[in-house]
């Protein structure tokens, strides 16, 4: 049995489906949150390479480069709105991140 | 079943036991920790699709960079993990149910529709042989002729990135003492030296009168 496209295609599936249920799961724990995030950009980084090996087509490894880039800059913002949260409320519980609520 | 197959199969159940405990770890150290093992596994998985320099670039820069700067700021704060993980099991059952639907529905609809198992003969490369093709070299072509105007959005993106992390979390001391040093070279001799007018003389203060009290110590 050889490898084919739909393989990997379908553990990016996977992966996408596991990083759904960790936001489903938790959702009081903001970290946990951006790390289910970077696993579903990785999700899609590897249809992305998959697609670009079984095409013949290196485009595909570009826009991953790209993706790479903007989920690097994603990160760094987060964390920095993060730890100045913390020191603002001194947790980052979500369910006190209401202060815009009208 | 090849070698790349057996390789591929192991690297995949790896990648997603590292990605369940990612998002059922309860400590978020660990949840870091077993990020950084997924990564690695995506990139040998990345290695087996002939990506070399995507897979470099993914240990490089998401183990070596973003995920030390999770780590950071994990044991930095301090998370109360047991108001953190309120609900987990209320949510398990829906969460499961949904995920289980997402990944049959997608493995179903992709095992049966992308049957490609060959890679194609020639890979279109400008310019380069087949049997000698550098990845990293392909990758460097394509960036630097056809993709010029978005790798400089790329960068500027990285530059708001980094202005914005810093000016987020830069916090100036309320007792420092530093001087701006703008201030400090806008400034005219007027605003430092004052010159007041006085008499080169002045009149003798007026003598003390005789009969005053005068204190001597016996």
């Amino acid at each position: 049995m050889t490898l084919t496209l739909g393989h990997f295609l379908s553990l990016g599936a996977m992966l996408f489906a596991l990083s759904v249920i960790g936001i489903f799961l938790n959702r009081k724990n903001l970290i946990i949150l951006l790390m289910a995030i970077e696993l579903m950009l990785l999700a899609v980084n590897m249809n992305f390479v998959a697609f670009s090996y079984y095409l013949g087509d290196m485009h595909g490894q570009i826009f991953v480069f790209f993706i790479l880039t903007v989920a690097a800059a994603e990160s760094a913002i987060g964390l920095a709105i993060l730890v100045q949260l913390f020191r603002n409320k001194s947790n980052i519980n979500v369910d006190e991140l209401n202060t815009l609520k009208g | 079943m090849d070698l790349k197959a057996g390789l591929f199969y192991a690297f995949s159940a790896i990648l997603l036991f590292a990605a369940f405990r990612v998002v059922t770890a309860r400590n978020p150290v660990h949840a870091a920790l077993y990020l950084v093992l997924s990564f690695f596994q995506a990139a040998m998985i990345w290695m087996l699709l002939k990506a070399e320099f995507l897979a470099i670039v993914l240990v490089l820069v998401y183990v070596g960079a973003v995920m030390v700067l999770f780590l950071f700021v994990v044991m930095m704060l301090d998370i109360n993990i047991d108001s953190a993980r309120q609900g987990f099991w209320r949510h398990f059952p829906l969460a499961g149910a949904v995920g289980a639907l997402i990944a049959l529905e997608m493995a179903a609809v992709l095992m049966g529709g992308f049957r490609i198992s060959e890679e194609p003969k020639a890979v279109a490369v400008a310019g380069q042989a087949a049997g000698q093709v550098s990845n990293t070299r392909d990758l460097g072509i394509l960036l630097y002729s056809e993709y010029v105007y978005p790798v400089q959005i790329a960068a500027v993106i990285l530059l708001v990135a980094i202005i914005a992390a810093i000016a987020l979390t830069l916090r100036e001391r309320k007792d420092s003492k530093h001087i701006g040093a703008s201030e400090q070279i806008r400034v005219k001799a007027g605003d430092r030296l004052r010159l007041v007018k006085l008499d080169a003389t002045r009149p003798a203060p007026p003598p003390v009168a005789d009969g005053a009290p005068t204190e001597e110590k016996p």
